[in-house]
């Protein structure tokens, strides 16, 4: 590993990017947007770049985080510069800049203010890669509010009708539940105080994993930060943002709010909530499970029944992030390691959705499912991506979504039977969610006489949804190099809360009753 | 890990591939890459698409042939071939490889499925001649191939997950083939979902294999099969039958079987006949070593099979869409496969071997069928027909050998295979299954015998405009050579001498030796016996249906038993009523739920925080959105403030 600051350069050059393309004359709207592409691209280079160079070890000593850089930022308060990755970070910031130069190309056709929707998308990027690459709490913190800002505007300004409520609902929700853990954050950090014979304390997150908290002051710190994630991803009953923030925004903001943002609360919880309170998570893990199993039979019933399609989609991600939940308070190394890739896998999957909800918008200008029906024989190859990308929800065998579900499921079952075997259900609900969505949308008659004539997709349009739905059977076929990745921190997390995988019931050398 | 390289050194350790198995990978890959092409391809491959999707498969089956030849080369023991590709899922403890698996139960489905596959293949290219997406219908056809494939060689349940759902994929997009028509579309959605029930079975049952033995391999699994607890291994077992009951339209989960008839002809035959509905019997028979230890299970498969074979048949015996009658005949006799592997050590290899025969004629007769909409104009309608035999020569006398060998007639396949089970339940002294197999035999010959007559016989019904005709020799000559193996594959796998049967001796090394048990009379008089009951069977649908007029309408006053049949005994109704629209009202529940009551509190505090409720209309239009920007600034502030607290001293 050599000194270059990796992480650094990959989360500056989308600021750098928009700060270019800024500059550029809202008039010279083909090379602002070209330029926007290229900075993001340069992103994907240099993240791809980065991934070669990450070395997956489950070595005992191994460091939990890679390509760190350490400096001091405001020294009275222990607040530093600090950021670092270790597998599901890597991950996840993979995932962003994997995404948005998609998203920049899905968004060509942005018609009123095309400037500044590119400048704040290169902006969420940073602020969304900055979220996962921090170690520095306070950091962290700065991220996961100035993140806020950039979705707000994207919201509220390019939306659909109800875009400024949307917009103001998200802000609002996020921001109070923020401020929570905002307040157990202080909390931590003066117990740092404590201990440190300077007085200075630290917002360093290493440092704070060798805190020693009492049993009953975890339970507090712990619901601190819980429920700020618990609204980012959504759980039940805190999702109610969601729906009206994912069906208002436009297409690139709901991808990005579902691929991306979504995931900061399951990351939270990975990072944070459990590895800082192991304790408390151990007493909370029955009622987050409960939440994750009722996420997954709440989003998916709600979903069967909208009539809006990007509703539906909508719901199906309360659904997707329950199975999620469940697997990283189930606390085995398959549930674990599945939660953290249906994070990556649930962002492909639902973005791909919604980019292709996207392509159908531009052409129609309506969400309602009843406004299409027949378009298979109209547009077969936009039908063919949504069915694939609808398979992937569904997690078809072969295809990324089920082999990280299986392994939510499996690791669940294999520690709470009785847990897994209710999730397991929702295997039927979800089959039917998506089958009746492309039913309603793409099969049947063509019953509106305006879809007669529409546009299969252009060649753009097949640049943006061909690498989403490669990876998809990429990462369905091939999961092992990404579980690998994932592994050492899964590993780490299980270490932290002292749990290792139940042993199988039968074991022994085998034929050994023969 | 120790111990399963002590399994590998113990045991009859699977062979590592080499000559033509060595390319087993290819069996899968090769219809995958056909079926890719030719999407990706479109409308661009429309002159040659059909010809490559048919030569990929012939090339499989020529390949699956081959390797046949390998395998009977080796010694008995050695007939066992692995081929490991890659490690797929490795997390923890769980190591899943892509690994398949060639043996001598394999092998049986992988010609199976390359053999009729690649007869409904050049079928099709006749049948799917008018269709202007017959093209898209090939490529579909090869993916089904490559996931069966897949399905069949397997060599751990999560991989055989994989062709599980697969081939369910390739059912619906089939199904939905012409999935304009809504009713098809809703047909499609229903096999996806209904099987999904069944995939909870199977899946649960992968997930208690990993907490029991700590992992999911054939090998593993079944090497532990008699240490697992007696009540785990039933468990285990009831999950996979929920699984095959799913698959193989095994009541209660059948209701899908009859919708898929929405599909094209030929798809029908390969997927919804031959081959893919098998999968359940193929699922239980190979997981054998299970299912020896839980005698309980295997009474549960049984108990499912017989009543199958009951229902199928009793709802054949009322409809009168000829492919109605086959899907429900299908249903009934996979229910025989299941009562044969049921009946545990002796009946895995019967099950197996009805299932043979089975792929066979019902191919055979799913392909006639097409041949008889394709010369009545698409007439599905069997009170339409009638006097077919002298339009269609060729398509009538090799459906007459597909029906000779369905009913039993002896020495077609079906005499062979069917009785061999009936044979076994009277040997092992389960005399009501013999009973009511014998009774599910003479329904058999009844309904069978009702559609010859119905459809070939007796005068004609057809509208004046219909003209019909025999179909082209691409249709005809894939009929005559499944005939031939409907004809021949009884005698030749199974033969007179029950103790000596070549299927069981092929199969032995997968499912062990199986002690004969001698009937308490004599053989020969059972199968006198069978053929007396199933000949009278076939003479009462003779009376009734080639000697007296049909009408054209079906009659409106029947006995109320005609009645139950016609309504598919209200198992449709009963799902709606008690799932379907129970589902649907709760689902609307929560939507008023969420809008008024969890979304409610939340605006509700909102307004509160924001003052009096007569402000929420403002809160909603516009006054809230300066109030946001006034927190966004105050956030920025906060930590704008905190940036310059290092500035100051």
């Amino acid at each position: 590993m050599n000194d270059f600051p990796w992480l650094t350069v990959i989360a500056a050059v989308p600021l750098v990017g928009a700060v270019v393309v800024a500059a550029i004359p809202r008039e010279r709207v083909e090379s602002l947007k070209s330029a926007a592409i290229a900075f993001s691209m340069i992103a994907l280079g240099l993240t791809i770049a980065l991934m070669t160079q990450f070395r997956s070890t489950t070595r005992v000593g191994a460091p939990q985080f890679q390509f760190v850089e350490d400096h001091t930022w405001i020294a009275d308060y222990g607040i530093g510069y600090r950021i670092g990755v270790d597998g599901v970070a890597l991950l996840l910031i993979a995932l962003t800049a994997f995404l948005v130069p998609i998203v920049l190309l899905a968004s060509w056709n942005v018609e009123s203010k095309t400037k500044s929707y590119f400048v704040l998308i290169l902006v969420l990027e940073t602020a969304l890669i900055g979220c996962f690459a921090a170690i520095d709490v306070f950091l962290f913190y700065v991220f996961f509010e100035v993140m806020l800002v950039p979705m707000y505007f994207l919201i509220g300004v390019w939306g659909g009708e109800r875009r400024v409520y949307a917009a103001v609902k998200f802000f609002l929700y996020t921001l109070l539940a923020g401020l929570l853990m905002l307040v157990a954050v202080l909390a931590l950090y003066l117990r740092t105080k404590n201990g440190d014979p300077s007085g200075i304390g630290t917002f360093d997150y290493r440092e704070w994993l060798k805190l020693d908290i009492p049993t009953a002051t975890q339970n507090w710190l712990f619901l601190g930060f819980a429920i700020a994630f618990a609204v980012k991803v959504p759980l039940f009953p805190f999702h109610t943002w969601l729906p009206d923030a994912h069906t208002e925004a436009p297409t690139g903001g709901s991808v990005l709010l579902a691929a991306v943002m979504l995931k900061i609360g399951t990351f939270g919880f990975l990072r944070y909530s459990i590895p800082l309170f192991p304790d408390a998570a151990q007493t909370f893990a029955p009622m987050m499970m409960v939440l994750g199993l009722i996420g997954i039979f709440y989003g998916a019933l709600v979903a069967i029944v909208q009539k809006d399609i990007k509703r539906l989609v909508a719901y199906t991600s309360i659904a997707h992030l329950g199975f999620i939940v469940l697997g990283l308070f189930a606390f085995t190394s398959q549930s674990l390691a599945g939660g953290v890739l249906y994070m990556i896998n649930h962002g492909l999957s639902t973005g791909a959705l919604f980019l292709i909800i996207g392509f159908l918008y531009e052409r129609r200008h309506t969400r309602l499912i009843s406004e299409y029906g027949g378009l298979r024989s109209v547009v077969p190859v936009l039908a063919a991506t949504f069915l694939v990308a609808g398979l992937s929800s569904l997690a078809l065998p072969g295809l990324n979504g089920f082999v990280s579900e299986f392994l939510v499921l499996l690791g669940t079952y294999s520690r709470h039977q009785v847990v897994g075997i209710i999730a397991t259900f929702g295997i039927i609900l979800a089959a039917l969610y998506i089958l009746i969505a492309y039913q309603r949308t793409m099969q049947g008659e063509l019953t509106v006489e305006a879809n007669r004539n529409l546009p299969d997709l252009t060649l753009r349009e097949k640049f943006v949804i061909g690498p989403v739905l490669a990876l998809i059977v990429a990462l369905g076929v091939v999961p092992g190099p990404a579980l690998r990745i994932i592994e050492p921190a899964v590993n780490r997390v299980l270490e932290r809360v002292a749990q290792t995988d139940p042993a199988p019931t039968v074991s022994g050398v085998v034929g050994s009753a023969k | 890990m120790t111990d399963v390289v002590l399994l590998a050194q113990e045991t009859h350790a699977a062979a590592d591939a080499s000559g033509a198995a060595s390319l087993m990978w290819l069996l899968i890959v090769a219809p995958l890459v056909g079926a890719t092409l030719l999407l990706f391809a479109g409308r661009r491959s429309d002159k040659w698409g059909h010809l490559l999707a048919t030569a990929v498969s012939a090339f499989t089956f020529v390949l699956g042939f081959a390797m046949f030849l390998q395998l009977r080369g080796e010694g008995h023991d050695e007939r066992t071939i692995s081929q490991k590709l890659y490690e797929w899922i490795p997390i923890g403890s769980l190591h899943v490889d892509f690994r398949l698996r060639l043996d001598p139960l394999s092998i049986c489905f992988v010609l199976l499925i390359t053999f009729v596959g690649t007869l409904v293949h050049v079928y099709s290219i006749g049948y799917m001649d008018h269709d202007h997406d017959r093209r898209r219908f090939f490529a579909y056809l090869n993916l089904f191939i490559a996931a069966m494939l897949l399905l069949v060689l397997a060599d751990n349940f999560l991989l055989l997950y994989v062709g599980w759902e697969g081939v369910g994929l390739a059912s619906m997009l089939l199904i939905g083939f012409w999935g304009d028509v809504p009713a098809y579309a809703t047909a499609a959605k229903k096999a996806f979902v209904v099987n999904r029930v069944g995939d909870v079975g199977l899946g649960l049952a992968v997930m208690t294999m990993f907490a029991t033995v700590g992992a999911v391999g054939f090998d593993e699994v079944f090497a532990r099969a008699g240490d697992i607890s007696g009540p785990t291994v039933t468990a285990i077992c009831l999950l996979l039958l929920l699984g095959a009951c799913g698959k193989s339209a095994q009541f209660p989960l059948h209701v899908w079987l009859p919708d898929a008839m929405a599909g094209p002809t030929p798809a029908s035959a390969l997927i919804h006949a031959a081959t893919m509905v098998t999968a359940g019997v193929y699922l239980i028979a190979r997981a054998n070593p299970l299912f020896s230890a839980s005698h309980t299970a295997r009474t549960a498969v049984m108990t499912v099979g017989i009543i199958t074979v009951l229902i199928g048949g009793v709802i054949a015996c009322a409809q009168d869409d000829i492919k109605k009658v086959l899907a429900y005949s299908t249903i009934s006799q996979i229910g025989y496969m299941m009562v044969g592997v049921g009946l545990g050590p002796a009946g895995y290899a019967l099950g197996i071997f009805h299932l043979l025969t089975h792929g066979f004629f019902k191919a055979l007769m799913f392909l006639g069928a097409g041949s008889v909409m394709h010369g009545v104009h698409n007439e599905t309608d069997m009170r339409r027909m009638g006097g077919l035999r002298t339009f269609m020569p060729w398509t009538y006398w090799t459906f007459l050998i597909g029906w000779l060998a369905i009913i039993g007639a002896p020495f077609t396949s079906g005499f062979f295979s069917k009785d061999a089970i009936l044979e076994l339940a009277y040997a092992e002294e389960n005399y009501v299954i013999y009973a009511l197999g014998l009774l599910g035999a003479v329904i058999t010959a009844f309904y069978m015998t009702r559609l010859m007559a119905m459809t070939f016989w007796g005068p004609n019904r057809f509208d004046k405009g219909v003209h019909p005709h025999e179909s082209p020799r691409v249709m005809t000559v894939p009929l005559a050579l499944l005939a031939a193996g409907a004809a021949l594959s009884g005698v030749l796998l199974g033969g007179f001498d029950a103790d000596k049967r070549p299927i069981a001796a092929w199969l032995e090394p997968v499912f062990g030796p199986a002690e004969h048990h001698e009937p308490a009379i004599n053989p020969v008089l059972l199968t006198l016996f069978t053929v007396a009951v199933i000949a009278g069977g076939a003479y009462a649908a003779f009376t009734r249906y080639a000697r007296h007029d049909v009408p054209i309408t079906a009659p409106g006053v029947v006995l109320p038993p005609v009645t139950w049949a016609r309504k598919k005994l209200y198992f449709d109704t009963v799902y709606e009523s008690v799932v379907m629209r129970p589902g649907q009202w709760l689902a609307r529940a929560l939507v008023y739920v969420d809008g008024r009551g969890v979304d409610g509190a939340v605006n509700g505090a909102a307004a509160l925080v924001g003052g009096t409720s007569g402000r929420v209309r403002r809160v909603q239009t516009g006054f809230v959105r300066s109030y946001a920007l006034a927190m966004l600034g105050g956030a920025v502030l906060l930590v704008g403030a905190l940036v310059l607290v290092r500035l100051v001293p």
